[in-house]
């Protein structure tokens, strides 16, 4: 019975995918890199002949610590030469723990890519507005990269970064890098500050004066806790940038992650297959409905 | 160098103001420049100054018996100060310090609150714009009460 239900999934889906989304693929961790107490960012390698498909900018795997469970996870960079892939994960549950707590050597699941990206391409020649808040960068940082290697096809670029306080900053040699890049403008501000932090203080919509950019001519691009894209619409929105060139990434629980499962549910849309990136205008209705 | 009446008509918090008003204003005001770590007004001091900052960085603090001073927020260009000027008992109720060389606008209060009192159409727009701004910091404030980056948000 249960071999007949597995031939019949390879069926289903081998047309779509070049592997049985349902399936894991054996990967090995090959790097890791302690970004701070509960985040890690790992580098990974297929352990074998299969591989998942390349990533694009915004779109997430369903990474799997055997024997504990499996949870969806953003690309946070692109760097990398195919196959190699590289996730940043913050352990903030048994699955998430295992994951983090993993090893350089150590064997993971991997099931994607799922979901939809980033448009990067559609901010050619235009603005562009970066806000991440706390992990909400991870999600983001391919489109920088995508934009640094192209920079002269994009008008002004801003990358506004909220996070909690300076002890959680993300990517340092990153922000290290972002802070002297003259073709970026780069602001970072901290909910909380501690003594001897020189850099601003107060909420990442308030980094938006800042920016340099002419409203009709922007895209948006939103990650963070969903408060925090829902008030960073908010102030694009009250800074005239047109709802539709605003696009947000949604998280909620998911177990399939093509649409079949229902727990990532979100009014008609599922996050899994229809985002996680939307347009904002696709889902401003639901952000308000409580406890959708 | 431009006169502070050019610096208030450029400024977003006197836009479409008529200049009468804004020339009523500008009469209480003065360039002042701080040094990197100079106070400009400390918690419980009376509230005898608004600022407009023209370049440089402010940090609204409160001073913390063992954690020292701690920073609230940043201002920065363009950015006001000192609202308590025009709210009784007129006492600033946070310290504001200069994070780098500041330069301001420094309108004394006093001067300002008089020509509210003789003219309530200016001491109206002043405090319906203030009350803006206000607004504004105290929803950030709340969010940032919110803890949003917390794990378990």
């Amino acid at each position: 019975m249960f071999t007949e239900l597995q031939t019949d999934l390879s069926q289903l889906t081998e047309n779509n995918h070049s592997q049985n989304s349902w399936t894991p693929v054996l990967y090995k961790i090959v790097n890791k890199q302690i970004e701070n107490d509960d985040l890690a960012t790992l580098w990974m390698e297929p352990d074998g002949d299969l591989a998942i498909d390349p990533l694009q900018p915004g779109q997430f795997n369903m990474l799997y610590a055997y024997g504990v469970g499996e949870i969806p996870i953003s690309v946070s960079s692109l760097l990398s030469p195919y196959p190699q892939i590289s996730h940043t994960v913050q352990s903030v549950g048994a699955v998430s723990d295992a994951i983090f707590k993993l090893k350089v050597g150590d064997q993971i699941g991997v099931r994607g890519p799922f979901g939809t990206a980033w448009p990067v391409e559609e901010a050619k020649y235009k603005d562009v507005i970066i806000m991440a808040g706390g992990v909400g960068f991870a999600p983001l940082r391919p489109i920088i990269e995508a934009i640094a290697e192209q920079r002269d096809d994009y008008g002004e670029v801003n990358f506004l970064y909220g996070t909690r306080d300076p002890g959680s900053i993300l990517f340092h040699q990153d922000v290290i890098s972002l802070q002297s890049d003259q073709s970026i403008n780069f602001q970072i501000t901290v909910d909380h500050s501690f003594m001897n932090w020189r850099g601003n203080v107060g909420v990442v919509t308030t980094l938006i004066e800042k920016a340099e950019f002419d409203p009709k001519n922007t895209i948006a691009y939103v990650c963070g806790p969903e408060i925090m894209m829902r008030y960073g619409a908010y102030a694009l929105l009250d800074a005239e940038i047109p709802g539709s060139n605003i696009y947000v990434s949604m998280e909620r629980n998911m177990k399939c992650a093509i649409g079949h499962c229902g727990h990532c549910q979100y009014g008609p849309l599922f996050i899994c297959k229809d985002g996680p990136v939307f347009p904002y205008p696709a889902i401003k209705d639901y952000l308000n409905i409580r406890e959708l | 160098m431009k006169e502070i009446i050019d610096l208030l008509k450029e400024h977003d918090f006197f836009k479409e103001m008529p200049p009468k008003l804004v020339d009523d204003i500008a009469e209480c005001g003065e360039k002042k420049s701080y040094k990197s770590g100079e106070n400009l007004d400390r918690e419980g001091d009376p509230a005898d100054y608004m600022y407009i900052i023209r370049s440089g960085r402010i940090a609204v603090q409160l001073h913390h018996p063992t954690k020292g001073d701690l920073t609230i927020m940043t201002l920065n260009s363009g950015d006001l100060a000192g609202f308590s000027w025009i709210i009784p008992p007129y006492r600033m109720q946070f310290d504001l310090k200069a994070l780098e060389k500041t330069s301001v606008i420094e309108f004394d209060a006093k001067c300002l609150r008089d020509k509210c009192e003789k003219d309530y159409h200016l001491g109206y727009l002043l405090m319906q714009r203030s009350a803006a701004e206000m607004e504004k910091r105290l929803h950030s404030t709340r969010i940032q009460l919110l803890d949003v980056y917390g794990t378990t948000n």
